[in-house]
């Protein structure tokens, strides 16, 4: 995009400012083809919102373009209030730290161990030592990965692999993350427990959430436990329990958004489309 | 194969060069911002100059001995023998000092930057690098950029005098000359503005090694075969550039210091 065609930054309005991520009339297109026409969408606080759909339908695509690593061609993109694609990357720079984001493939720093991996923000930032070690041992602790602290991301499973990516996106407490495929791949017993670390990281920390799968059972796992403090561990909720799990769906068709909404309404919907996509 | 119109290949070369361009001048520009990365520019100077130091040894060596060699049956002809070390030391000051050291250093080290922020490119890592709120040109770009042109500088002063040396190793031991004798001429023949073109040059090409072997490491595309390609594409490049740009340097130099 040329400096000519940035949009002008527009005030953020009380709408956009108490939403996490709004997603308003975004259009884009690789190669001359449309991948994501017209869509508009908005994140809530403490929310997650699981992106669906098939290969090469922009899920991805709406990730990197909520923290403006990707712009749009049309369309405007609020995060916690602020004017994504009208600001330029040295102030994006700092938004950015608002918001933690794993990767697909974990993109870790090949050349660094876990330690500087997950230290690699606060290091950035100047904290000293100390405090990076107690956080980078917190945050490795929060997803039982303490012991691999010296190791480098070579020596690790896929599963941990992602784990230790989700370390490096939590270890500021972001109010953001942006979770791109981070089960798949994986075996049923490691999803599920890459999983319970995102159901924990909502409920105990409340954080906004946009997560990109292609696996059905993980979001329908995530739309119906809840996280139980008191026994460090996933639960499911029981029916008529006033626990509510803030989640939510968004499934893309031919770069349209084809259904958005919470999970009762997606399972009981009679479009054909969902229908044959549930199945 | 897919045939492409030529305006789609020109405006992809044009856009290159305006994407290597933007590239340049912000790595240049990043020089006076905050954070400077001195730890990572110390790290790449060390692998940069150290590493080359070895190769940039041989070739200097052997190519001032072998220059002594060539034009010591032409010299003799013309009973100029004892000119050896005006040759040797104005071809390797002003020439092939900066344009060997530059071309085993482009060959060493853009190939090196190009596959490391390739790869970095193709695995996300540099999106990573961005969504943790760091700008990738001022943590990797800037410090190859520096390490290269000011490491190229020393690398090419060691080349022309281990250049020398092996032209006085000929000199002396296979033409008989005195070494006294080879210094000097050496020594004397040397004017201000063939040391400063001497001088600048490295400069020059060192910002090309660094900036072209970054360029093409940023612009990778397409996985292990697209980190492959940028390797061959940047060495390619940054000689032919070296090259190319040493001609016009010369040229320019002669004019404005009226140089012969």
């Amino acid at each position: 995009m040329s400096v000519s065609e940035i949009p002008t930054p527009k005030p953020a309005t009380g709408e956009t400012v108490h939403k996490t991520i709004v997603f308003d009339h975004v259009s884009i297109s690789f190669d001359q083809k449309v991948v994501l026409d017209d869509i508009s969408f908005e994140l809530n606080r403490g929310e997650t919102k699981m992106l669906l759909g098939v290969l090469g339908s922009g899920k991805s695509t709406i990730l990197k373009m909520a923290i403006g690593l990707v712009s749009p061609d049309r369309g405007d993109i609020y995060l916690l209030g602020h004017h994504v694609n009208a600001m330029k990357e040295e102030e994006l720079f700092d938004l950015r730290r608002d918001v933690g984001m794993v990767f697909q493939e974990s993109a870790l720093f090949d050349s660094l161990t876990v330690r500087e991996n997950v230290a690699y923000r606060l290091i950035e930032e100047n904290v000293p030592p100390d405090e990076i070690e107690r956080r980078v041992r917190e945050a490795l602790r929060f997803v039982e990965l303490e012991h691999t602290i010296d190791q480098f991301p070579s020596e690790l499973s896929g599963g941990m692999r992602r784990r230790v990516a989700i370390a490096r996106a939590i270890i500021s407490h972001p109010e953001v993350l942006l979770y791109d495929s981070p089960t798949a791949g994986l075996d049923p017993v490691t999803s599920t427990t890459i999983i319970e670390l995102l159901v924990k990281q909502r409920d105990v920390y409340h954080t906004s959430a946009l997560m990109v799968t292609h696996r059905l059972p993980d979001t329908f796992l995530m739309a119906s436990h809840y996280f139980n403090e008191k026994d460090n561990r996933m639960e499911e909720i029981p029916p008529g329990s006033p626990i509510q799990a803030p989640s939510s769906f968004l499934l893309l068709r031919d770069g349209k958004i084809a259904f958005d909404g919470p999970l009762h309404d997606f399972v009981n919907s009679r479009d054909e489309y969902i229908r044959e996509y549930i199945s | 194969m897919e045939l492409r119109s030529p305006s789609d290949i020109v405006i992809e070369y044009v856009s290159a060069v305006q994407d290597y361009t933007l590239l340049a001048g912000q790595a240049v520009a990043n020089l006076f911002r905050r954070p400077r990365y001195l730890n990572e520019t110390l790290m790449q100077a060390d692998s940069i100059g150290v590493g080359s130091l070895g190769v940039v040894i041989m070739t200097g060596f052997s190519i001032g001995a072998v220059l002594a060699l060539q034009s010591s049956n032409t010299l003799q002809r013309f009973g100029s023998l004892s000119l050896t070390g005006q040759l040797v030391s104005l071809s390797m000051v002003r020439e092939l000092g900066p344009i060997l050291s530059g071309l085993m250093v482009s060959g060493r080290n853009s190939s090196g930057m190009a596959s490391e922020l390739g790869s970095m490119k193709v695995t996300e890592q540099i999106d990573a690098m961005r969504a943790l709120g760091t700008d990738p040109v001022k943590k990797l770009v800037t410090p190859r950029l520096v390490s290269s042109t000011f490491m190229l500088l020393i690398l090419t002063i060691i080349n022309d005098l281990v250049g020398l040396g092996g032209g006085w190793m000929v000199a002396h031991f296979a033409l008989g000359l005195d070494s006294n004798q080879y210094w000097s001429t050496a020594w004397q023949s040397l004017v201000f503005a063939d040391v400063f073109m001497g001088l600048t040059k490295p400069l020059l090409f060192g910002f090309i090694i660094g900036s072209v072997g970054c360029f093409y490491g940023l612009a990778a595309k397409g996985g292990t075969q697209g980190v492959g390609r940028a390797t061959t594409q940047a060495v390619v490049a940054a000689s032919v550039l070296i090259v190319v740009v040493d001609f016009f340097y010369t040229k320019l130099l002669m004019i404005f210091m009226q140089l012969h």
